[in-house]
């Protein structure tokens, strides 16, 4: 029997290593994966580069992870925002390595990592500092920016339902990069609200379907 | 000389979208589009985090930190409206889906390169969020900001000084003192606001300015 739940958030967070590269969903205070990320925060690996699109707010969820001084590098698109205090500390003072990536170009990175994508050219970025050490080149009349994929050892991820076989939907706007990053990783783990029968998420209804996710665990 | 109010500015801005557009609204002044529009014209609003259908906040209470705008402030979604992940929303952004993208900025050129993501002299982290995406995938970029810096520098420029977010992408300006075309003969005014003369506001500004034969009263 397929069963891809796990009983508790340290099971679900178990076996990252050191020096992994985790995805973190979400978008400001949506669909952020916030336990999953304080479970790894309980026993942090070192070396770790967390690719999420905000660097955290407050002092919980990343800012707690951020604040275990095991995080290298976060590739992100928006780091600063009102609240990012622990970010913009370990930033200020030289302890953590930012890579500044465009919105969109950051999402179609992870997209083709979970793709297998060697790579795109995009306009985004192209007559900008973002496309310094970057190929850059021609193609009808217009010039293109050449964009590596993003890959993830694991992928932490926030739905709203899931099945035993991984199966997931989304609450709302809350979707954002859930679906990109659930298929960019070697291990997704997605936390949701409720655990569902199977067939209880209808199949129209499939936003991410269970191929791409690897653990599920309910947070309540 | 009465400026536009920020209000003002975007009042102004909404009456130029056209029913049935679907447009991006960047954080600043263009948010306030949201709550300009006028009556019975059917404007579709995209947020970069995955809404299409984007409505005014909720009443206080009933906030939901899950749907939100560009600016992670809470809205609402209107009948009629879509979710959908970051990959379809800049699919939609980037592949020229979008009919106008709303963007603030530090400054702009005369040949519509803006500058919006990152201040010179800050020592604060850079953050460019979307911005490069809206500023190359929209099919028409319109920045709303202040026509001035606050200690009375210009902001429209021969050439922007801060790092620039895209070049030549913008093709009107609304400030509070007059409504701008980018052309290819250069800055067009089409309107100016009442009390100001145009060689007032071509003081105001940092590159050469051209009258339109039937420049308005910006209001």
């Amino acid at each position: 029997m397929i069963d891809k739940r796990v009983k508790s958030l340290a099971d679900a967070v178990q076996g990252v290593p050191d020096g992994a590269t985790i995805l973190i969903g979400g978008f400001g205070e949506a669909g952020v994966p916030t336990e999953l990320v304080e479970a790894l925060a309980e026993a942090p690996p070192k070396d770790l580069v967390v690719v999420s699109n905000n660097a955290g707010f407050g002092r919980g969820g990343l800012a707690k992870l951020l604040a275990t001084g095991r995080v290298r590098k976060i590739v992100c698109s928006f780091p600063r925002s009102a609240g990012s205090v622990v970010f913009e500390e370990l930033y200020g003072s030289g302890k953590l390595e930012l890579a500044l990536v465009p919105q969109g170009t950051f999402s179609e990175r992870i997209r083709a990592g979970g793709a297998g994508i060697g790579g795109f050219y995009t306009r985004t970025s192209v007559g900008t500092e973002l496309e310094a050490g970057k190929e850059v080149r021609d193609m009808d009349g217009r010039r293109w920016v050449l964009e590596k994929p993003i890959r993830g050892d694991f992928a932490f991820i926030k739905a709203r339902r899931a099945d035993r076989w991984g199966n997931l939907d989304y609450h709302s706007a809350a979707r954002s990069l859930g679906p990109v990053m659930a298929a960019a990783a070697r291990v997704t783990v997605a936390q949701v609200r409720e655990i569902v029968k199977l067939g209880e998420i209808h199949p129209e209804h499939v936003v991410t379907p269970g191929i791409f996710v690897h653990r599920v665990v309910q947070v309540n | 000389m009465q400026p536009l109010s920020r209000q003002g500015i975007a009042h102004r801005a909404a009456r130029d979208i056209p029913e049935g557009a679907y447009v991006n609204l960047g954080v600043g002044i263009p948010t306030l589009v949201a709550g300009c529009m006028p009556a019975g014209r059917e404007v579709i609003l995209h947020s970069e985090n995955g809404i299409l259908g984007l409505g005014p906040p909720p009443p206080k209470g009933e906030e939901d930190w899950e749907v939100v705008d560009a600016g992670k402030r809470p809205v609402t979604l209107l009948p009629g409206a879509a979710v959908f992940s970051h990959s379809d929303s800049f699919m939609m952004i980037r592949g020229g889906h979008i009919d106008i993208s709303l963007l603030g900025a530090f400054e702009v050129s005369e040949r519509g390169d803006i500058a919006n993501w990152k201040a010179l002299g800050s020592n604060l982290a850079p953050a460019v969020g979307g911005a490069m995406d809206l500023a190359v995938g929209a099919k028409q970029v319109w920045v709303l900001m202040e026509h001035v810096r606050k200690d009375g520098a210009p902001r429209i420029l021969e050439r922007c000084g801060f790092p620039l977010t895209a070049p030549a992408a913008v093709s009107r300006i609304y400030t509070d003192l007059a409504l701008i075309e980018v052309t290819p003969d250069g800055l067009v005014v089409r309107e100016i606001v009442e009390g100001l003369d145009f060689e007032g506001l071509q003081a105001r500004t940092g590159a050469r300015l051209v009258l339109a034969p039937d420049c308005g009263v910006l209001h």
